[in-house]
């Protein structure tokens, strides 16, 4: 506590230094177990490493993405273009950074779309059951059926070829993930005791579901908010690969390896390669930070405390 | 006096995939303001149940009220519409469980968790109620209450939780507290405590306390009268005094000699011999025959009816109503 707080300031803050104190110790108990996993820390390098590179995209990149020299056009990687040029002379590097704009806004949205309508289908489905929680389960067991990117292709294709198609494509694809998720959380949950006695003091079935059951089941699906990251954008690259996805010219990671396949056997390998790095690394580094994350939030693998 | 509750005749039944069966069969008895009423049984006897019905929170789809009636303040809780039995639950009617460790959510601070329970029924802001929050925990002997109120559940011991939930649930002043083992999960000393509490709050507030529980200690410390049941019925009804001292059902009688006594020497232990019978498979005469030392064979074929033997001592046993000497 401090000491130069004045006698009732002390009073009225009295719970304060221990909360933070509380918050203080659990941060730093998660990144102790955090960075004793270094593949984690390696993964949330990578995930701030592209963060970065996306929000800071203009200042990092020496071109425009779109900026088209074509005297300069199919260069390998040089001081002046560290990626080498494609096609129509723009900078591959340039393009790479841009394009994590595109691919991290899409594992957003996606996500978002998944959790939104995911998470209360699954609460619905487990608390209040009946034909009504069979209905929404069944219907989840029919997404879950298809292969996830057949599907994307199926949806996307079917809202006609753009971002925002590919967007919700992906979107749809990952609800039933997490609606299994809070299912079983839900369907675990529910039979606590702590549920029972906030029934007994009189509380909404509803408010139970958003304030008592939801925060409990919020681990888990932290991490498979984690995990659906690197799943979107894997998928909404392969969607851009397939022509489903966003419309040339626009920077995609899925797109600029679609374009630059045909130069591979001509030699031509950077126009490839640098965007597959790219995906694999953003890819690799949400999975692995998933897992990291799974670990600490998982009581079982927790520490005592000291 | 007119009772503050009074269950009539209840009958609740669940249906599982071995068939229907009755949990609770023909179950009456009353509560006073300010008394205790002990509801005795063993494990499956229909105790808990009979708490669930009351509070209208038998498990959807499987369980519900056959027929019956569960009288409060002159309505029948059983055609209270869903809405109004909220605004009755936790308000004028609360529960304490018998497992505090898991009773409160683990993701609230115990302060947020009891504004919460008296935001519900009170029209308090939320500074208000998290005031009466202290208050409460100050009142049930939590030392420390404003920063006992910024902790979460795992930072305090199964007495303190105990005493969380007992605030929760008097938190409203409800006329009515029903205390389903309140004691079980808790140390011998820490029982002696949450116990004195209650009373203590009782003769503050003119509580009536149905307590739930299978500790004769317990009865004989607490209650002013005791409903003993089996299989689903009552066997008997006595205030505590009478039943200790002269029990007239030889269920009632066989748990108080399976009692250990302080006086005299005692080699082991007495006990009911045989088990509850299944509730798919009643014996058609009295429930209890099977495992009774003074069975006659009318006691296998003839339900026994509840005999009134005067000043609320009512028994369910044959040989009583037939005023036969055993």
């Amino acid at each position: 506590m401090k000491a130069s707080t004045s006698p009732s300031a002390v009073v009225a803050a009295a719970s304060e230094p221990s909360m933070l104190q509380e918050a203080w110790f659990a941060l730093r108990q998660w990144s102790k177990l955090f960075l004793r996993n270094k593949l984690a820390a390696l993964g949330l390098f990578l995930i701030v490493l592209w963060t970065l590179f996306a929000v800071a995209a203009p200042l990092v990149a020496p071109y425009a993405p779109d900026a088209t020299q074509l005297e300069a056009k199919l260069q390998g990687p040089s001081g002046a273009h560290w990626f080498g040029t494609d096609q129509f002379g723009r900078d591959i590097f340039s393009r790479v950074i841009y394009a994590a704009r595109i691919s991290i806004w899409t594992g957003l949205i996606a996500v978002g779309i998944s959790f939104f309508i995911g998470v209360p289908l699954g609460g619905i489905a487990a608390y209040y059951g009946g034909w009504i929680g069979n209905l929404i389960m069944r219907v989840m067991d029919i997404f879950l059926a298809f292969p996830s990117l057949i599907l994307a292709m199926a949806i996307a294709a079917a809202m006609g070829p753009g971002l925002i198609s590919a967007m919700m494509a992906v979107g749809i694809v990952g609800i039933p993930e997490f609606a299994r998720l809070m299912y079983s959380q839900t369907i675990y949950l529910k039979e606590r005791e702590f549920v029972e006695a906030s029934r007994s003091i009189g509380v909404k079935d509803s408010a139970i579901l958003v304030r008592h059951i939801f925060p409990n089941a919020l681990a888990p699906l932290l991490v498979r908010i984690t995990l659906g990251m690197g799943f979107s954008i894997l998928t909404a690259a392969s969607l851009s690969f397939l022509g489903l996805g966003v419309r040339p010219p626009l920077a995609e990671w899925g797109a600029m390896i679609s374009e630059g396949r045909e130069y591979i056997i001509t030699g031509e390998w950077w126009l490839v390669t640098f965007p597959g790095l790219a995906i694999a690394t953003t890819i690799l580094g949400f999975n692995l930070f998933g897992d990291g994350l799974r670990d600490v939030l998982d009581p079982r693998l927790r520490t005592s405390r000291k | 006096m007119e009772p503050v509750l009074a269950v009539e005749q209840l009958e609740t039944e669940f249906v599982t995939n071995g068939g229907v069966f009755k949990a609770v069969d023909g179950v009456s008895f009353h509560v006073h303001q300010g008394e205790t009423l002990g509801v005795v049984g063993e494990s499956g006897c229909g105790k808990s149940v009979t708490s669930l019905s009351i509070m209208g929170l038998l498990p959807k789809k499987i369980g519900r009220v056959k027929s019956g009636r569960i009288q409060f303040h002159g309505s029948d809780l059983l055609d209270v519409p869903e809405k109004q039995m909220r605004s009755i639950r936790g308000n004028r009617i609360a529960m304490i469980f018998q497992e505090p460790m898991t009773s409160l959510n683990p993701v609230f601070r115990i302060g947020d968790q009891l504004a919460e329970a008296i935001q519900l029924h009170m029209k308090l802001k939320r500074k208000e109620a998290m005031r009466h929050a202290v208050e409460m925990l100050r009142k049930v002997g939590i030392p420390h209450p404003e920063s006992v109120a910024q902790e979460y559940p795992h930072q305090l011991s199964g007495g303190m939780r105990q005493r969380v939930m007992i605030a929760m649930a008097m938190s409203c002043n409800p006329e009515v507290l029903i205390a389903d083992e309140p004691t079980t999960a808790l140390d011998v000393t820490i029982q002696a405590q949450i116990l004195d509490l209650m009373r203590q709050l009782q003769e503050e507030e003119k509580t009536s306390i149905l307590l739930i529980t299978h500790d004769l200690g317990v009865v004989a410390e607490m209650c002013h009268r005791v409903v003993v049941m089996y299989a689903g019925q009552v066997v008997e009804e006595a205030d505590v005094d009478t039943l200790f001292e002269s029990p007239q059902h030889p269920y009632t009688q066989g748990l108080l000699s399976s009692l250990p006594q302080l006086a005299g020497e005692q080699d082991r232990l007495e006990s009911i011999p045989g088990t509850v019978p299944s509730p798919l498979n009643m014996p058609p005469g009295c429930r209890f025959a099977p495992r009774c030392k003074y069975r006659v064979e009318a006691c296998e074929q003839v339900q026994p009816g509840l005999t009134d033997m005067g000043g609320g001592h009512r028994c369910r046993c044959l040989l009583v109503e037939k005023g036969v000497a055993r």
